[in-house]
C-alpha cells in the first residue's frame, strides 16, 4: 500500500516551499518532492554570494517562510532553517516523473528513484528552469562531471572537455581556458547559436590552438579511471570513428528541457504553442485538471514574493477557506480610480463585461492583468500618447471614447467607444505610435505594458485572433483611408491576410509577375536589385510601409526584391482585389504614382553609388535592421580620444555603457559595442519583474526594479548589457579640479569593494541619456563628429552621404 | 550625418568667423585715429577687447569639453567654431595693435598667441589625417588583440628557440625583452620595435649553418665530417626549427611595427595639446600682464 497524503506538493522553490510550510503550519498530511538534494533548486542555483531582491516592493509577503531581500546564502539557510522548525515533510532526492489521476479521486505520483505515493491533491511548484539536460550516456553522473560552473578561476592545470556550443559552454571554455587545457565538444560542424561575439572568440581560440575542438562529436560514455594520473576518460563518437580524451573534469552546458512537457503529460492543457504561453489556472491556481494545482513561475508568476503567497494562499484554498488574495489592496488601489468603483469583484466583472477582448480570458488572467495594468481616466482632450512616440503599451477602453488624430492638418478623427482597444499597432511594430490620441467624454482605459499584453496574446488564442484583424482593418483604413471611404475597403480587408518571413526569406523577386502587396507589420525589409551580377541594396522598408503596389498599377512585373532584414510580419494585400479599388478610386492611383516617382528617383541615386548598398548590407548584417537607433562611429573622424567613453561613465554612475573600440568596421563605418534600442528589445524577453522598458523617445531602460538575475544580458544579442554596482558619487568638476576631491572625469570612481557586494549588482545599459536635454552624450561629447547615432530609415541617405 | 569639424553645419562658423575678420578690417580702414593706428584708440580698444573675449572663450572650450552632461550644443559645433574663430584672432590681434610689433610684452603676448594658433593647425590637420591611416595600419584588428598576438607569439618563439640551442634562446629573450611598445614621448612618436636586432642574428645563425654543412657535404672525406653529417640529420631537425623561428620572429615583427605605428598615429594625435593647452594657460597670464600694463604704464 502507498503512502497517502492530503496534499503532494512538487518542486520546493519558493512557491512549493511555502506551499509545504502553510500545510505543516496547519497540520494537514503532506509530502514535499524534491528532485535534487537541496531545498529550492533555483535559487540554490543562483551566483555564490548573489544579492536576491524582494520585488515587488509593494507586495506584502504573506507565508510562514521568511523572505526579505539579502544574499542567496542567507535566505537559503534561513528557508533550511523554517522547513526544519515547522517540520515540513521533505522528501529530497524525489523527482517526480508522473501524475496520475486515481480512479477514486486523488493522484498516484511515481518518481524516477521508483517510489510511488498518492495524494488527494497535488500543488506543482516546478518553476520554469527545467530539468537541466545531461550527457546522456553512461558515466554522466560520475563526480567529476558537473553541469554548472561558478567560478572558472578554481581550476587550474587540468583536461577539461566541455560540451555543448551555446553561450554558456563557449563561455566557460574560454574562461577555463586561461588555466587549463580545454577541449570543447559540439555535435554541430559551427557554433552557429552562439553571440557573435562569443562565436568569435571561441573561433578564434580554435584557431590559436588555446582551445582543442571536436565538431560533430558526441559523448558516447565517460569512465572513471583509479589508475593514471588522469581522473577519467570520455569516449567520443566523431565523424571519423572514435576518440578517447583523458581527462580530469568534463562540464556539459547543454542548456535545460523546459517542463512543459512533463505538465502536459500530467493533463494540463497549455493554451497556445508559443513558448512564451502558461496554462490556464483558476483565481484559486487550480488547472483544468481537478485537484491539481499550480504555483509560481510556472504558473505565470515569476517572482520569489509572489510564489510564495502563492503557496500560502493555495493551501488555504485546498482546505475550503477563503482568504483574500495578497494582492487584493493593489487592485483595490489600482481601481480606486475608477468612477463609480465598489469592490474589487465588482469592478473586475466590468471590465470584463464591458471589454470583450478581455471576456476571453479566465478570472486569475484578469487579476494578473489588470495587476500589471493601469486604470487611466483622463480629462476631456487629454492627449494619450502622440503620434512618434516610441511606447508600446496598449489601451483598452472600459467607459467613455477616444479620437484618433488619423490627419493632424485636417484634423481627421476616427472615434473608438467603450469596450474597442487600441495601441496595438505599436504594440506589434515596435515602432512609433501612428496617431496621437486623445481622450473624449467619461474616459476610463486600461493601460497595459507590452510584456503583459504579449503574454496575454500568447496565451489565448481568441485575443490574438481579435487583435489580429482589427490590425489589418485598421492598417488598411489608416492608408487608404484619406483617399477612399471606409466602405470600398472592404473587399480588401477580407482578402489579406498574415504572413511571416525569417531573415533574409525573399517576399518577392525582381522579374517575378505581381499578385500582391505587403505591409510589413513588424521586422523590416531591404530592397535590391541585380546589377552586373551583384545583388545592390537600394533601400530599406521599416515597419508601417508598404512595398510591391507598383508592379500591380503599370507593369506588372516586380522591378525589385524585397527580402526580410531580420524577422518580419507581413500583412498580404490580395493584387486583384487591390487592382479593382486603384481603378475605382483615380485619386488613390494619382498618389500612389507621385509616391512611386520619388522612390524611383531615390533609388536611383542609390544605383548612381552601389557602394552605399555595401554599406547598407553591412550594417543590416550586423543586425542593425531591427535597430531604431545605432551608434556609428567614422573611423575616417574617430581621434580615440574616448571622450564617448568618458561622458558615458561621467553621466551614467561611472561605468561606460559603450564600448568604442569592440565592434566590426567596414569601409570607415564603425559599428561600436552599443545599445541599439531594438524594436523588439531582446533583453525584454524574460525579465522576472519587467523592469525593462521604452521610453516615448525610443530609449530602452532598466529602471530600479531589477532584480538582477543576468537573464537580459544573455538574451541581448549585442552584448551591451552588464552587471554592476551601485556607484558612489562624485564630485563635481570644480570640487575636484580644487580639491583633489574623488575621482576626476572619466576616471571610474573610487570603489569601496565591501560596500558593493551589500546592494547587490543590476544591470546597466546605454539609456541614450534620456534624462539629460541635449541628447547622448557620446554624441554630444564627440569633438570630431565621428559620433552619431541615426535609425535605419536614414541609412539610405546615410550610405549615399558617404562616397 | 558625418561631417568633419571643417564642413559642420556646411562650415557655418567659417562664415561667422570671415564676417567677424571683414568687420574689423572694414573698421580699421575707415576708422582714422589721427595718428598710428594702435591698441589705445578707441577701435584699439575695441578690438583687443574682442580679442580677449575670444581668448577666453577658446579657453572655456576645455571645460566645455568636460562638461558632459551639461553645456549647450555638441562639442563637434564648438570645435568647429574654435578652430575658425581661433584662427580669425590672428587678424584681429594684428589690427588691434596696428601692426605694431616691438621687443616687448605685448609681442611676446602676441607670440604666444601665435604658438597656440598654429599648434592648432596642427592639431586639425592631424585629427583629419591620422585616424584614416590609423584605421587602414589596424586592418581591423584592436589594438589589444595585436597585443596578444604577439605575446602569444613570443610565447611560442621561446618553446621553439629552447628546442634549438641556449644561445638561440638567450637571443630570442632578450629579443623579447627589448621589444617595448609604447614607452617614454620620443619611442611612441618614433615607432619602432625591437625585434630587428634578433632578426639579424638569427639570420646570421642561419647563414652560417647553412655554410658549414656545405663544408661538410664538400669535404666528405674525414671521418669527422662522416659523423658531422650523420649527426646532420638531427641538426637540420634545428634547422627547420630555425626557418619556423625566423618566420615567428617576422610576423611579430610586422605586427609589432603594426601596433608601434598605431601608437605613434595616436600619439601624433595627442601630442600638439601638450603644446596647446599649457601654452594657452601662458598665453592668458602674459594677456593678463599685457592688459594690467597697458593700463598703468602707458
Ligand atoms: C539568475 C536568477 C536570478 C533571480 N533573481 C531573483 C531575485 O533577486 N528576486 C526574485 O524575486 N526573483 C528572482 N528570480 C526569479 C525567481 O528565481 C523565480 O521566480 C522563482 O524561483 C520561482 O519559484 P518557483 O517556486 O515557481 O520555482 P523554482 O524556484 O524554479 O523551483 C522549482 C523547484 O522544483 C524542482 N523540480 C523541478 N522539476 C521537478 C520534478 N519533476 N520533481 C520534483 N522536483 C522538481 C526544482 O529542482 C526546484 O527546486 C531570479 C531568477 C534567476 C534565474
Ligand atoms: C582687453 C583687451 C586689451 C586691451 C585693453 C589692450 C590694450 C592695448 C593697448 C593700450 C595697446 C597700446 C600699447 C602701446 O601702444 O604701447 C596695445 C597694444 C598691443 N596689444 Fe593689446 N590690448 C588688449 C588685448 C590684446 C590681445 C588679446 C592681444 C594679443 C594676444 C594684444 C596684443 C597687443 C600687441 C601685440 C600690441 C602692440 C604692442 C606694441 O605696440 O608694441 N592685445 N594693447
Ligand atoms: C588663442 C587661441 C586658442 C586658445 C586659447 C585655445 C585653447 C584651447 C584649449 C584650452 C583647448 C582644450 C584642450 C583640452 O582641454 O583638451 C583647445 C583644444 C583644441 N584647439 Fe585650441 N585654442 C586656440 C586656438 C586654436 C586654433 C586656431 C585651432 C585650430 C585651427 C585650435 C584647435 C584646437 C583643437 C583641434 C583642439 C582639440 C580639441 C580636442 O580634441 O579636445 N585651437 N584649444
Ligand atoms: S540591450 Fe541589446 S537587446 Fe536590448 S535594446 Fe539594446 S541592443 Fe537590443
Ligand atoms: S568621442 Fe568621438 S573621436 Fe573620441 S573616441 Fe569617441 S567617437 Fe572617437
Amino acid at each position: 500500500m502507498n503512502e497517502r497524503f492530503k496534499i503532494a506538493i512538487i518542486g520546493s522553490g519558493p512557491g512549493g516551499l511555502s506551499a509545504a510550510a502553510r500545510a505543516a503550519e496547519r497540520g494537514v498530511p503532506h509530502v514535499l518532492l524534491e528532485a535534487e538534494d537541496h531545498l529550492s533548486n533555483t535559487i540554490y542555483r543562483y551566483q555564490k554570494g548573489k544579492f536576491v531582491m524582494d520585488e515587488p516592493g509593494i507586495l506584502p509577503l504573506r507565508a510562514p517562510v521568511p523572505f526579505k531581500a539579502g544574499s542567496r546564502e542567507e535566505i537559503l539557510t534561513a528557508w533550511d532553517e523554517a522547513a526544519a522548525r515547522l517540520k515540513i515533510n521533505v522528501r529530497l532526492k524525489h523527482e517526480v516523473a508522473s501524475i496520475k489521476p486515481l480512479a477514486g479521486g486523488g493522484f498516484e505520483i511515481k518518481c524516477s528513484n521508483g517510489q510511488t505515493l498518492a495524494a488527494e491533491f497535488v500543488v506543482l511548484g516546478i518553476g520554469l528552469q527545467g530539468n537541466i539536460r545531461k550527457l546522456g550516456c553512461p558515466g554522466e553522473d560520475l563526480p567529476f562531471v558537473q553541469y554548472q560552473l561558478d567560478d572558472p578561476d578554481e581550476y587550474e592545470g587540468e583536461v577539461i572537455a566541455v560540451v555543448g556550443a551555446g553561450d554558456a559552454a563557449i563561455e566557460n571554455a574560454v574562461a577555463l581556458a586561461k588555466q587549463n587545457n580545454v577541449i570543447i565538444i559540439n555535435r554541430k560542424d559551427e557554433f552557429a547559436r552562439a553571440k557573435k561575439a562569443n562565436e568569435a572568440a571561441i573561433l578564434k581560440a580554435i584557431e590559436d590552438g588555446t582551445i582543442e575542438c571536436y565538431y560533430n562529436s558526441a559523448p558516447e560514455r565517460v569512465d572513471a579511471l583509479s589508475v593514471g594520473r588522469k581522473k577519467g576518460r570520455m569516449i567520443l563518437n566523431t565523424a571519423n570513428g572514435k576518440a578517447q580524451i583523458l581527462l580530469d573534469r568534463v562540464i556539459a552546458r547543454l542548456g535545460a528541457t523546459a517542463p512543459r512537457g512533463f505538465v502536459e503529460a500530467c493533463g494540463v492543457v497549455f493554451p497556445s504553442k508559443d513558448p512564451a504561453a502558461v496554462p490556464a489556472i483558476s483565481s484559486q491556481y487550480e488547472s483544468n485538471v481537478k485537484g491539481l494545482y499550480i504555483v509560481g513561475a510556472l504558473g505565470g508568476y515569476p517572482l520569489i514574493k509572489q510564489a510564495m503567497n502563492q503557496g500560502y494562499e493555495v493551501v488555504e484554498y485546498i482546505l475550503g477557506h477563503k482568504v483574500e488574495p495578497a494582492d487584493e489592496p493593489l487592485l483595490k488601489a489600482k481601481f480606486a480610480a475608477m468612477p463609480g468603483f465598489r469592490n474589487v469583484e465588482e469592478a473586475l466583472a466590468r471590465v470584463q463585461k464591458n471589454v470583450r477582448l478581455l471576456a476571453h480570458i479566465t478570472p486569475l488572467q484578469l487579476r494578473e492583468f489588470m495587476l500589471d495594468s493601469d486604470i487611466r481616466t483622463p480629462k476631456p482632450g487629454e492627449t494619450i500618447f502622440r503620434r512618434n512616440d516610441y511606447t508600446n503599451t496598449f489601451f483598452s477602453i472600459v467607459e467613455g471614447e477616444v479620437h484618433i488624430l488619423i490627419d493632424e492638418q485636417r484634423n481627421q478623427r476616427v472615434t473608438l467607444k467603450r469596450g474597442e482597444f487600441f495601441g496595438e499597432m505599436s504594440l506589434i511594430s515596435g515602432r512609433r505610435r501612428s496617431a496621437t490620441v486623445l481622450a473624449g467624454a467619461n474616459c476610463v482605459l486600461i493601460e497595459t505594458p507590452r510584456r503583459s499584453m504579449n503574454r496575454l496574446i500568447n496565451s489565448v488564442e481568441a485575443v490574438k485572433r481579435e487583435i489580429d484583424q482589427v490590425f489589418i482593418l485598421r492598417a488598411v483604413q489608416s492608408r487608404f483611408a484619406a483617399e477612399v471611404p471606409v466602405e470600398q475597403l472592404a473587399e480588401v480587408v477580407a482578402n489579406a491576410r498574415l504572413e511571416r518571413f525569417k531573415a533574409g526569406d525573399v517576399l518577392f523577386h525582381e522579374g517575378e509577375i505581381a499578385d500582391c502587396l505587403h505591409l510589413v507589420r513588424s521586422g523590416s525589409l531591404t530592397i535590391s536589385r541585380n546589377i552586373g551580377g551583384k545583388d545592390v541594396v537600394l533601400s530599406y522598408v521599416p515597419a508601417g510601409n508598404y512595398v510591391g503596389e507598383m508592379a500591380l498599377m503599370g507593369e506588372s512585373r516586380r522591378s525589385a526584391t524585397a527580402r526580410a532584414a531580420i524577422a518580419t510580419e507581413t500583412v498580404r494585400l490580395d493584387g486583384e482585389s487591390f487592382k479593382k479599388l486603384v481603378n475605382r478610386v483615380p485619386v488613390l492611383r494619382l498618389k500612389l504614382q507621385s509616391e512611386y516617382r520619388q522612390r524611383a528617383a531615390a533609388n536611383l541615386a542609390m544605383q548612381a553609388a552601389p557602394e552605399g548598398g555595401d554599406i547598407i548590407s553591412f550594417l543590416i548584417s550586423q543586425g542593425a535592421g531591427e535597430a531604431t537607433d545605432i551608434l556609428l562611429i567614422d573611423e575616417s573622424l574617430c581621434v580615440r580620444c574616448d571622450n564617448c567613453e568618458k561622458a558615458c561613465a561621467e553621466t551614467h554612475g561611472g561605468t561606460s555603457r559603450l564600448d568604442r573600440e569592440a565592434g566590426p568596421t567596414f569601409a570607415s563605418v564603425h559599428v561600436p559595442t552599443s545599445c541599439r534600442h531594438c524594436e523588439h528589445p531582446h533583453c525584454m524577453k524574460d525579465c522576472p519583474p519587467d523592469a525593462i522598458h521604452r521610453a516615448p523617445n525610443g530609449e530602452v531602460f532598466i529602471a530600479d526594479n531589477c532584480i538582477g538575475c543576468g537573464n537580459c544580458e544573455r538574451n541581448c544579442p549585442y552584448g551591451v548589457i552588464h552587471m554592476a554596482a551601485k556607484p558612489p558619487k562624485k564630485p563635481g568638476l570644480i570640487q575636484w579640479l580644487l580639491f583633489g576631491r574623488g575621482s576626476g572625469p572619466g576616471e571610474a570612481p573610487l570603489e569601496p569593494k565591501a560596500k558593493q557586494a551589500a546592494t547587490g549588482k543590476k544591470a546597466v545599459k546605454c539609456d541614450m541619456c534620456k534624462g539629460i536635454p541635449g541628447g547622448p552624450a557620446c554624441v554630444r561629447s564627440c569633438p570630431t563628429g565621428a559620433a552619431i547615432r541615426i535609425s535605419p530609415e536614414e541609412f539610405p541617405a546615410y550610405a549615399q552621404s558617404r562616397r | 550625418m558625418h561631417d568633419s569639424i571643417l564642413t559642420y553645419a556646411k562650415s557655418r562658423y567659417l562664415w561667422v568667423a570671415l564676417a567677424l575678420g571683414a568687420g574689423a578690417l572694414a573698421a580699421y580702414l575707415w576708422h582714422d585715429p589721427g595718428g598710428p593706428p594702435n591698441g589705445g584708440t578707441w577701435l584699439g580698444y575695441t578690438l583687443g577687447t574682442i580679442g580677449a573675449a575670444l581668448i577666453v572663450w577658446l579657453m572655456w572650450f576645455g571645460v566645455r569639453k568636460r562638461s558632459y552632461a551639461g553645456g549647450i550644443g555638441t562639442l563637434r559645433g564648438w570645435l568647429s567654431a574654435h578652430v575658425y574663430l581661433g584662427t580669425t584672432l590672428i587678424l584681429i590681434v594684428l589690427l588691434h595693435a596696428g601692426f605694431q610689433l616691438h621687443w616687448n610684452l605685448h609681442t611676446f603676448t602676441f607670440v604666444l598667441m601665435l604658438g597656440v594658433i598654429f599648434s592648432g593647425f596642427f592639431g586639425v590637420y592631424a585629427y583629419l589625417r591620422y585616424p584614416t591611416l590609423m584605421t587602414r595600419n589596424r586592418e581591423s584588428a584592436t589594438r589589444d588583440a595585436m597585443l596578444e598576438e604577439i605575446a602569444e607569439i613570443d610565447q611560442n618563439a621561446l618553446a621553439l628557440a629552447d628546442g634549438i640551442d641556449p644561445k638561440i634562446h638567450a637571443l630570442v629573450l632578450r629579443s623579447i625583452q627589448n621589444t617595448r611598445l609604447g614607452g617614454g614621448a620620443w619611442t611612441q612618436l618614433r615607432a619602432r620595435d625591437g625585434s630587428d636586432l634578433a632578426l639579424a642574428s638569427l639570420h646570421e645563425a642561419m647563414a652560417a649553418r647553412e655554410q658549414r654543412k656545405e663544408m661538410a657535404t664538400s669535404e666528405m672525406p674525414t671521418m669527422f665530417a662522416m659523423v658531422d653529417f650523420l649527426a646532420g640529420r638531427a641538426t637540420d631537425k634545428q634547422g627547420e626549427a630555425m626557418r619556423k623561428l625566423i618566420d615567428l620572429i617576422s610576423r611579430k615583427k610586422a605586427l609589432a611595427t603594426r601596433v608601434a605605428r598605431d601608437i605613434q598615429f595616436q600619439a601624433l594625435m595627442e601630442v600638439w595639446l601638450y603644446l596647446h593647452v599649457p601654452l594657452s594657460f601662458a598665453l592668458l597670464a602674459a594677456l593678463i600682464g599685457h592688459i594690467v600694463s597697458s593700463f598703468f604704464y602707458w
